[in-house]
């Protein structure tokens, strides 16, 4: 008996020290909060949240914000009860995984006649609608290059030359939707049979397969390698801020990829959530992308942030969205057969 | 009618006592609410396993399939390599290091006992990042280590740096509680300084000992963090999770790696029942504290070598704090105070900060209260072996589990639908309780140290004098284990101000906390504003620290005085 009460006493306390801590937010009185998922960059959570909140001054937005990967982890995990109300700025495919699991309330929103046909989902209803496009593009690092005398390559076929030896980093396609959308890519230009060749060839020069898309072009900039294949916009604002690199747009063609839009389906809020999909079609939302990508689904909007790489949009591979949904498991098998099981001892 | 059934009663059998009974019930809550945040949340990962991508139950289809990749043996073989020879450097070391600030007397012995505490303050990012300033293509010492530093090595040292307060914690609660009286018997009948380090010193850290590697070994086959950052291309058994999970969302392939993850811990929990037996207590009612006394040579040797130790781990500490403030690594190398404007790096800014100190004080207040009542439950409760038993193995669970294996559990548990706890999801709650399932292992073990060498007698006197047992757990168990207590509270603080691989699924917009922050920031390739974060999250749980040895002194003062004569 007296146990119990210490016991008692000592669980109150937990629970009071638990409240304590646990008091998150007050409810917003009249506003509704939209949850949002997302995995666009740190610095544009902010101007994005403003100025949809600015046309819409009844909702407001919380962001939930980390890697893609993470992001999609944690809406797959939360499948049977979802937290999310819509999904803005996450990569296409990962909403593709999720509408093919019913996971996606279909919406078309107002204007979204408008785009690129290639940033629309093609349903009809739309499951996702596209905001911009990245690219896996090479990031070479110039003051490197200089020292050690290496050329600038042009072209994926010249990563292959013996002069880069260990000088390249790229992501890991088992650990990063970049690292995907690069090799798959490869296997579009080159056809399977040449791309796993070129692979091969690639292999001997690669010092490391990273684990995000954004390092590779990361480590190019601050000189800890001479090349990274990886997210392009990272590299141009790594540029932006003082970094000595290139970005290059390898004369074959590149994988690439797009952040799109969708509404979560089960949302408590659905009419806030189709507010924020049409505005995230809208022509001023797509110039707010613009401020950060080259590539924009609206086609009217013509845009070319500091330091990205021209001709990206002429050299986008026409890559099948579905193809390479299908044969995702198959390739990364054949991928990490060739080179994830051996890259061990390289490392010394 | 009761008179005449208890007559009958065989007269040996004595019932059990009231103290016993409460004891009992005890354990079994206690079985149950680390059943609930342990087991079931593990559970509902680790049953992914036997089903395929659309929850079909497919037996063993999924381990069928990844024992038959290459790639897995290899990663088996790395982690196993990594952690034997991390557990190898850092126990020895921590061990000479744990002596030489009970049993020596040495200088500043506080500030060696608080630098030796720095790397568990620090984001397991920082040895990363600050090996990379050092050891990396453009760092200061680049080609010192006559390779990479990117594979076995560079995971390796920042696993040493990483590990050495963990096993030191434990080791120093092993051998302060020593009884003196021992040595001065051995000094008595003349034994050799070597034969009473073998005989006594080591017999009566056994325990320690053995918990330290235990501990340091699984905590280097779990930790991803370090991996992902300096790993290179040398694959281990968490990074392999990493990769189904976050690279590919399979879910029953990350349970399965999750599930070969869990080996270790189970090999742990045999060699901790096997050892256990043998333990004996070493504080009797009548122990006599050991105080070191004063010995040139000795002292010596171990202030150079404690010097030695902290220097290399400040050194690791002060390139990230030289670092954080450096403009544009390698090109552009002057200072400035810039990286520490976190709201220019991240949305959230300080509120992250601030997010983590009400969180790590939670785990605190709970994490304590839970871990030290727990293992004091589980220890002293008479009999009921197997129910005790079973807090023992989910005690142990949680430090075999990688972290982001935890995380997806409670998103599966906690998160369903049909779960009536579901209303804590999303809230600041959830972390608070995950950070204690997730560091529950270490605080028990040192709570279980500190009460296993505490003489039973304690109990058996206070019982003959009908005092009930809570009281002498109030008046004697507790005020005699007040520095474990305080050791284990300070190590959920900092442990859930750092921590990482699990709670990164489960904040929401307003939980947001620093260390996720750190690694957002770094993966956005703002390297210093990331090791800026790091040392802000140091100088915190530096500065708590601080405040405990504060503590301590005034309540070593006042409640522990018995220990000294």
């Amino acid at each position: 008996m007296t146990m119990m009460t210490t016991l008692r006493r000592a669980a109150t306390l937990g629970a009071v020290a638990l409240a304590t801590v646990g008091l998150a937010g007050e409810a917003w009185a009249q506003k509704t909060r939209l949850t949002v998922y997302t995995a666009i960059e740190n610095e544009q959570l902010e101007p994005f949240k403003k100025a949809f909140e600015a046309d819409n001054p009844n909702i407001e937005i919380a962001w939930v914000r980390d890697s893609t990967g993470v992001m999609t982890a944690k809406l797959i995990a939360e499948k049977d009860n979802p937290r999310a109300d819509v999904v803005w700025g996450l990569a296409a495919s990962s909403l593709g995984q999720m509408a093919s699991m019913g996971m996606i309330e279909p919406y078309t929103p107002a204007g979204s006649q408008r785009l690129k046909p290639i940033f629309k989902s093609g349903k009809n209803p739309e499951t996702w609608v596209g905001m911009d496009a990245f690219l896996a593009v090479v990031c070479f690092n110039t003051a490197e290059a200089d020292k050690n005398k290496k050329p600038k390559p042009a072209s994926w076929a010249d990563l292959v030359k013996p002069e880069y030896k260990d000088s390249i980093v790229m992501p890991n396609p088992a650990s990063s939707g970049t690292g995907y959308l690069t090799v798959a890519g490869w296997l579009t230009i080159m056809g399977e049979e040449a791309g796993w060749k070129f692979m091969d060839a690639l292999h001997q020069n690669v010092s490391q397969y990273l684990h995000s898309g954004s390092a590779p072009c990361v480590q190019a900039a601050k000189g800890e390698r001479l090349i990274g294949i990886g997210f392009d916009m990272r590299g141009a604002s790594e540029k932006t801020k003082g970094a000595p690199i290139d970005l290059i747009v390898p004369k074959e063609g590149l994988g690439w990829e797009m952040e799109a839009t969708a509404i979560v389906k089960g949302t408590k809020n659905l009419d806030a959530a189709k507010k924020l999909a049409d505005w995230s079609a809208s022509r001023k939302a797509n110039e707010l992308y613009g401020k950060y990508y080259a590539i924009v689904a609206d086609p009217e909007v013509k845009s070319m942030p500091a330091n990205y790489p021209a001709d990206g949009e002429r050299l986008m591979a026409k890559v099948d969205v579905d193809w390479m949904a299908k044969n995702r498991d198959r390739i990364l098998a054949e991928w990490t057969k060739r080179y994830d099981g051996k890259s061990a001892p390289k490392a010394r | 009618m009761t008179l005449a059934v208890s007559d009958r009663r065989p007269p040996l059998r004595v019932g059990l006592s009231r103290d016993d009974l409460t004891m009992r019930l005890g354990v079994v809550l206690l079985a149950l609410v680390l059943l609930l945040i342990v087991g079931l949340p593990l559970w509902a990962l680790l049953a992914k396993g036997f089903e395929d991508r659309d929850g079909k139950f497919v037996w063993f289809a999924n381990y069928a399939a990844y024992f038959s990749t290459p790639a897995l043996f290899d990663s088996a073989l790395n982690s196993f390599k990594v952690a034997a020879v991390t557990t190898l450097v850092v126990v020895p070391l921590s061990f000479l290091y744990a002596y030489a600030l009970t049993r020596a007397v040495l200088p500043l012995r506080w500030l060696f006992q608080g630098i030796s505490l720095i790397p568990i303050f620090a984001p397991s990012l920082l040895p990363g990042l600050a090996l990379i300033y050092l050891f990396g293509n453009q760092g200061f010492f680049k080609g010192l280590l006559g390779g990479p530093i990117y594979g076995f090595d560079g995971i390796v040292i920042a696993q040493i740096f990483y590990c050495f307060p963990h096993a030191t914690l434990i080791l120093v609660t092993a051998l302060s509680t020593a009884d003196a009286r021992l040595y001065e018997a051995a000094d008595a009948l003349g034994a050799s300084k070597l034969r009473v380090f073998f005989t006594v010193t080591l017999p009566g850290a056994k325990y320690g000992l053995i918990s330290a590697a235990l501990v340091v070994f699984t905590l280097v086959i779990t930790d991803f963090g370090i991996a992902k950052v300096i790993g290179g291309n040398f694959n281990v058994l968490a990074t392999d999770v990493y990769k189904q999970v976050i690279g590919q969302q399979n879910f029953s392939m990350g349970a399965v790696v999750g599930m070969v993850l869990l080996a270790p811990a189970a090999l742990a929990f045999v060699v901790d029942r096997l050892v256990q037996r043998k333990q004996v207590a070493l504080l009797t009612a009548r122990a006599v504290p050991l105080v070191p006394k004063p010995k040139l040579g000795r002292d010596l040797f171990f202030t150079a070598f404690c010097s030695l130790v902290s220097v290399g781990i400040l050194a690791i500490l002060g390139m990230a704090a030289w670092g954080s403030l450096i403009k544009y690594w390698p090109y552009n190398l002057t200072l400035t105070l810039g990286n520490y404007e976190f709201t220019n790096f991240d949305a959230s800014g300080w509120d992250s900060y601030f997010n983590s100190l009400r969180m790590a004080l939670g785990a605190a207040i709970v994490g304590t209260a839970l871990t030290f009542v727990g293992a004091w439950l589980n220890e002293k409760t008479k009999g009921f072996g197997l129910m005790r038993g079973v807090v023992q193995f989910l005690a142990f669970l949680p430090m075999a589990v990688p972290g982001l294996v935890l995380g997806l559990g409670y998103i599966f548990f906690f998160n369903a639908p049909n779960n009536p706890l579901n209303f804590i999801y999303a809230t600041m709650a959830i972390l608070v309780v995950n950070t204690v399932a997730h560091f529950y292992t270490v605080g028990h073990l040192t709570a279980t140290t500190a009460l296993k060498q505490i003489d039973p007698e304690f109990e058996s006197v206070s019982a003959s004098l009908k005092v009930p047992i809570w009281r002498t757990f109030g008046r004697v168990t507790a005020p005699i284990c007040l520095p474990a207590i305080l050791d284990v509270a300070i190590y959920m603080f900092v442990n859930a101000m750092t921590t990482v691989s699990s709670v990164i699924f489960l904040y929401a917009p307003d939980t947001k906390l620093a260390s996720v922050a750190a690694v957002n920031i770094e993966e956005a390739g703002t390297t210093a504003a990331a090791a800026a974060l790091c040392i802000v999250i140091v100088i915190t749980s530096a500065a708590v620290k601080a405040l405990h040895v504060l503590a301590d002194r005034f309540l070593l003062g006042r409640l522990q005085a018995w220990r000294r004569r």
